[in-house]
């Protein structure tokens, strides 16, 4: 029986001021509506241009569970459209990307369409003499998804159409991906190096709190990073420089005060960051050349300001989270309630030296691969809540730490970096986007009588 | 050390997967040389550990904190312990170039990792690259390539 559909009270009965009810991570209800309401309400990262620099290029993905593809027109424009034939259903492009050439065409009745989605061509076009097809969506084409923006080469859909802008939904969050690209001399990022890939048996949400959840390090990570730590403390006393892999584990180790001060930024609709005044990524090594040719592409004081804001973990509400220190950006794909793809992209800076495109794809491997022993860390406590959340004796997750009475939902502020404040942050965005196109409707289920 | 053999190179293989396999990760560690590599590639036919993307690519030291951090006492993700098991084909010898000190193997493998209830099953190709150093077999490269190396595993924590 449905227990939340239609009914945006019990939706919001779900999130309390500081706590969360199990259901939003264990139930398939909750999690259809999310599919529905949330991923179709926010602006969902597609992709990024540099991965079809070309027309004909294209590549698929999903926003929520809906299939898209993003392609590049041959006039040189990016669209997201629908990744399934106006036909008989099938998907237009099987593969994680590719080039189409000056069309798609569909493998099972040859429908084709050009790389913008409008219909190109049907074979034994006469067979629809005298029907009524051009009057149907089919003749449409490949459908485009309702709203598409484009931010610096960073392009996000929305599914839904009206609702919030781009520009409105985040607003000032926009600093973070700012800066990963701003750390290119050339003021550009490819994507390059593959993705990893690493699947994970629980809720998508719970990737997304832990990204700027500060007092787990310390703990769940004492295995991985803190083992680096003892191991290079022996391997030291040998004398030698310390590895780059060293100083990419060893901060996770650093003590509750640092990232304590380090601090919190939330912003409106569920954005926020860790490592407002420092970070773990502000005391790498320097890269021989690369200051010299940030300051003269920028001038030093604004190559320093750049250089300087060492940002840790930026969630963009609901899905994903960017590293601009460190040039990558998780996906927190959803494919079930207890079921999550996660997808680790790194970034090249553009005419930066090679050495920090090494240290970026260390990072990705040492941290997110599904070969990571710091993956295997935040895995196993994510599994173990998905278990332990069937437990009865409690049905509420506890998201109070550092609560201020004062707290202004929705607002822009910078708090202790213990706090579980962005969190809460994204449990109001949560609530705000899942109920925004929801309607009450408890009565008789399409009986006629209800409007 | 005499000359090395196809059959030293072939009865290396198979020791260092039963020392995997029965947990004796110490006398693992102990067969690389000191300057080895253990790199399992994310891409088909990939070159460079350096500048492409990897699922590993460790020296010695990052495969020592693995090895120590599987005996930790907080390491909550090896509780239970994972177990596993190689199943490889007979190695082919690809190389034997005493006057470079360089030995090459290709040993085609199924691998299962277990923990708790999962048990989960991959196939690939080794290829290990092995010199004479103080009269023993190192391994300088390990390199594992996993024929669906851009599938999305679940936590892969042991040695292939």
């Amino acid at each position: 029986m449905a227990r939340y559909r239609n009914d945006p009270e019990a939706v919001r009965a779900l999130v309390r001021p500081t706590e969360v009810h199990r259901d939003v991570y264990v139930d398939p209800e909750v999690f259809a509506l999310e599919m529905e309401h949330l991923f179709a309400n926010t602006w969902v990262y597609v992709g990024h241009a540099s991965q079809i620099p070309n027309p004909g290029d294209y590549l698929t993905t999903e926003i929520g569970r809906q299939p898209v593809l993003m392609s590049r027109h041959t006039d040189g424009s990016i669209h997201v459209l629908y990744n399934r034939c106006p036909h008989k259903g099938v998907k237009i492009a099987a593969e994680a990307c590719g080039n189409t050439g000056r069309f798609f065409r569909c493998p099972y009745h040859a429908w084709s369409f050009k790389t913008d989605g409008r219909l190109l061509a049907i074979p034994l076009k006469k067979g629809y003499e005298g029907t009524e097809l051009d009057r149907k969506d089919a003749v449409q084409g490949l459908a485009p998804v309702a709203q598409v923006h484009i931010h610096r080469e960073f392009v996000f859909a929305k599914l839904n159409r009206g609702g919030q802008s781009f520009e409105e939904f985040f607003g000032p969050s926009l600093s973070s991906i700012d800066n990963m690209i701003d750390r290119s001399p050339q003021g550009r990022l490819v994507v390059e190096g593959a993705p990893l890939r690493y699947m994970h048996t629980c809720n998508w949400k719970m990737l997304a709190e832990n990204q700027t959840d500060t007092c787990h390090p310390m703990v769940a990570h004492e295995s991985s990073a803190g083992t680096a730590v003892s191991v290079w403390e022996r391997e030291a006393a040998k004398g030698g420089r310390k590895p780059m892999a060293v100083e990419l584990y060893a901060p996770f180790m650093s003590p509750y005060e640092f990232f304590e001060k380090m601090g919190i930024r939330v912003w409106p609709n569920g954005h926020g960051h860790t490592g407002v005044s420092t970070s773990i990524h502000a005391d790498y090594s320097a890269i021989p050349g690369y200051f010299e040719q940030m300051v003269e592409a920028y001038g030093e004081e604004r190559a320093k300001a750049i250089l300087d804001e060492n940002r840790h973990n930026t969630v963009y509400f609901p899905n994903i989270m960017v590293k601009g220190p460190i040039q990558t950006l998780r996906v927190f794909k959803p494919l079930a309630a207890d079921r999550t793809l996660v997808e680790s992209w790194t970034f090249r800076l553009v005419g930066a030296p090679d050495q920090l495109f090494e240290r970026t794809l260390m990072y990705n491997r040492l941290i997110n691969a599904p070969t990571s022993i710091v993956g295997h860390d935040d895995l196993e406590v994510y599994e173990r809540a998905q278990l332990g959340l069937q437990a009865d004796g409690h049905e509420w997750v506890n998201v109070e730490r550092l609560r201020e009475p004062d707290e202004t939902p929705d607002g822009t502020a910078v708090v202790n970096g213990t706090s579980e404040r962005q969190m809460r942050n994204q449990f109001h965005a949560w609530v705000k986007y899942m109920t925004m196109t929801m309607t009450m409707d408890k009565g008789p289920a399409r009986d006629g009588a209800a409007a | 050390m005499s000359a090395i053999t196809e059959d030293d190179l072939v009865r290396f293989v198979y020791r260092e997967a039963r020392l995997l396999d029965e947990m004796r990760y110490e006398e693992w560690l102990d067969l690389f040389a000191e300057d080895g590599h253990y790199w399992m590639p994310a891409q088909w036919r990939q070159t460079d550990p350096r500048l492409q993307a990897s699922l590993m690519y460790e020296d010695l030291l990052l495969l020592r904190v693995r090895v120590e951090r599987l005996a930790g006492a907080r390491t909550f993700s090896q509780k239970p312990r994972s177990r596993s098991h190689h199943l490889l084909q007979a190695p082919e010898v690809d190389e034997i170039d005493p006057a470079r000190n360089l030995y090459r193997t290709y040993t085609p493998f199924h691998y299962v990792e277990t923990r708790g209830d999962t048990k989960e099953l991959y196939a690939g190709w080794a290829r290990h690259e092995l010199s004479v150093v103080d009269g023993a077999l190192k391994i300088r490269l390990k390199r594992v390539d996993l024929v669906n190396f851009d599938a999305p595993f679940g936590s892969i924590q042991l040695f292939m």
